[in-house]
């Protein structure tokens, strides 16, 4: 369990056993619990009146705008994340700074575009 | 000198503990976040009774301290359902994939220092990783994965508007509180919790980046999902938002334990990252074995429950709000403002560590700080508004003047009242129908 990778092998060891508790208690839940089913239980609750419909009601596109925004600033976190981390070692100076406030402007006027386009108003 | 060294571990003591060392963490682990979601449950509760002038639980146990056990009880079981409609192996698998990834962020928050674990020397965390802030964004965001399924999967309007919602505001909080992280990264030089917690051996980064911190505390609840930003849940709007179609079964309260991880990971990570982690606060810091061995996971404990206090004292408090109030906060405020500050305390740092370039690097902080200024009166909110505003008001005097040609823009009386032109104004005597 040494070496760059030993402390992943350790978080993949744990993401395993945090399944297999799950799954233990999904499981143990299955056998101990009764089952009872009637056609009454198994209609879908939604708000307590009997559903209309088809289950998937059709909602605005407006939610997965954000999605193309979230896209844009989680590459940006990723080139911030390790930029930060090696901005004040030696040999890295102003240029790299400079750098950053280039990229950041590009970014910066990606979320100026959007909010002129008027995405972020939400009515 | 060997005394301090050994108090503050680094990335280099990780990933060397025997294996039985490294089970008996990992169980150490899951026991505190069970117990911890058993009581904290009961102690929300109890808190938020006291705040409403109410008793909260009182019944089971002595104060109602096995509430939470007894709830537990009844939901494992109790009769399970799969509604007809929905798809049955994602609706199974939701719950599972918000609860684990929650487990898995909190792996990589340091309780103690080196400790003497059964004799091993060992630092009391049970994983970090050279990427280990970015490990717990990302188990945050797989989370959401959790939730959007298990609104989709439901089949029902309301869990899948709650899904959508969710998904639209965790990713935009995530993106504010990942670069609130980043002024920190500037300052520690890492992403490493147990080099960051070293670097605040003399000031905490709560005090020295007050800007990031509150940005993170407000994130936290948004990413978290906790009451003034609970909209993927809101009962009002969305009866119970993605978890509708899950009855109080076990599978509820899979998704009811990783909402609670997910708060004990925000406030476990704001201890960690601007709270100073386990170190004692300053006028115990003074003693010098108040950092060493076991007693920093009890200054750690003081400080986790009180942010998680916080965050309850916060529900208690607070309503609500609209959800497109929560994405322009998100959106407008929290994300640029982040990267101004950003860019600030880069540029200052530059000047800092780069004593020649003092010049260009106050230049280029006065340049952002203007900058900043400049884009937010030309883009904030409320300006916005009022400009808006004015444009309407403008328009609707000019529809008002097309009407009235002669009035010429002045205010005068009518101009074409009948006995301006002479008619005859015949009056009406009383008596006559």
């Amino acid at each position: 369990m040494d070496g760059y990778f030993g402390s992943y092998v350790l978080v993949a060891a744990l993401l395993a056993i945090g399944v297999a508790i799950v799954a233990g208690a999904l499981l143990a839940n299955r056998l101990l619990r009764p089952s009872r089913p009637t056609p009454d239980k198994l209609t879908t609750y939604e708000c307590g009146v009997d559903p209309v419909g088809d289950g998937w009601a059709q909602s605005q596109v407006r939610y997965y705008v954000f999605t193309y925004l979230y896209v844009v600033f989680a590459v940006d976190a990723v080139f911030l994340f390790p930029w930060a981390t090696v901005f004040d070692a030696p040999g890295y100076g102003l240029t790299t700074l400079v750098e950053m406030f280039v990229f950041l402007g590009f970014i910066a006027l990606g979320i100026v575009y959007a909010w002129r386009k008027r995405v972020l108003t939400w009515t | 000198m060997m005394h301090l060294l050994a108090a503050d571990p680094t990335l280099a003591d990780f990933g060397k503990d025997p294996l039985w060392i490294t089970i008996i963490k990992a169980v150490m682990l899951f026991v505190f976040l069970m117990l911890g979601v058993l009581f904290g449950v009961w102690f929300e509760r109890k808190l938020i009774s006291r705040m409403q002038h109410r008793y909260g639980p009182n019944r089971a146990g002595k104060f109602g301290l096995l509430q939470s056990v007894a709830d537990g009880l009844k939901m494992g079981l109790k009769e399970d359902l799969f509604p007809r409609t929905v798809d049955k192996v994602l609706y199974l698998l939701a719950p599972v994939i918000m609860v684990v990834p929650a487990f898995l962020a909190f792996s990589i928050v340091p309780f103690a220092p080196m400790v003497n674990l059964f004799g091993v020397q060992t630092p009391l965390q049970l994983v970090d990783l050279p990427v280990a802030v970015l490990f717990m964004l990302a188990m945050g965001a797989v989370s959401v994965y959790g939730v959007v399924l298990a609104g989709w999967s439901s089949r029902s309007p309301y869990a899948l508007l709650g899904g959508l919602r969710s998904a639209a505001q965790v990713v935009s909080y995530e993106i504010a509180m990942g670069l609130s992280f980043v002024a920190i990264f500037l300052f520690a030089g890492t992403l490493s919790t147990s080099e960051i917690v070293k670097a605040q051996e003399q000031t905490w980064f709560a005090v020295l980046l007050i800007p990031s911190f509150l940005i993170y505390v407000v994130c936290m609840f948004g990413e978290a999902a906790r009451i003034p930003f609970d909209l993927p849940e809101g009962e009002g709007e969305l009866v119970g938002g993605f978890q509708t179609e899950y009855s109080s079964s076990l599978k509820f309260a899979l998704i009811m334990m990783g909402e609670y991880l997910h708060t004990f990971t925000a406030s476990g990570i704001a201890v960690t990252l601007f709270l100073g982690g386990w170190r004692a606060p300053w006028p115990i810091s003074l003693w010098d074995g108040a950092n060493v061995g076991w007693l920093p996971v009890l200054w750690f404990f003081i400080k986790f429950v009180l942010t998680f206090s916080f965050i309850v004292w916060v529900r208690a408090s607070l309503p609500r709000v609209r959800y497109d109030q929560l994405m322009a906060l998100g959106w407008k405020v929290l994300i640029p403002v982040n990267l101004a500050w950003i860019l600030l305390v880069a540029a200052v740092r530059n000047v800092v560590i780069n004593e020649g370039d003092r010049m260009i690097g106050i230049g280029l902080g006065a340049v952002i700080v203007i900058g900043a200024l400049a884009i937010w009166m030309r883009f904030d909110t409320v300006n916005q508004r009022r400009r808006e505003a004015r444009k309407a008001q403008v328009e609707a005097e000019f529809e008002e003047l097309s009407k009235e040609p002669v009035a010429g823009g002045f205010p005068v009386p009518p101009l074409d009242l009948p006995h301006y032109h002479g008619v005859q104004h015949k009056e009406i005597p009383s008596g006559t129908n």
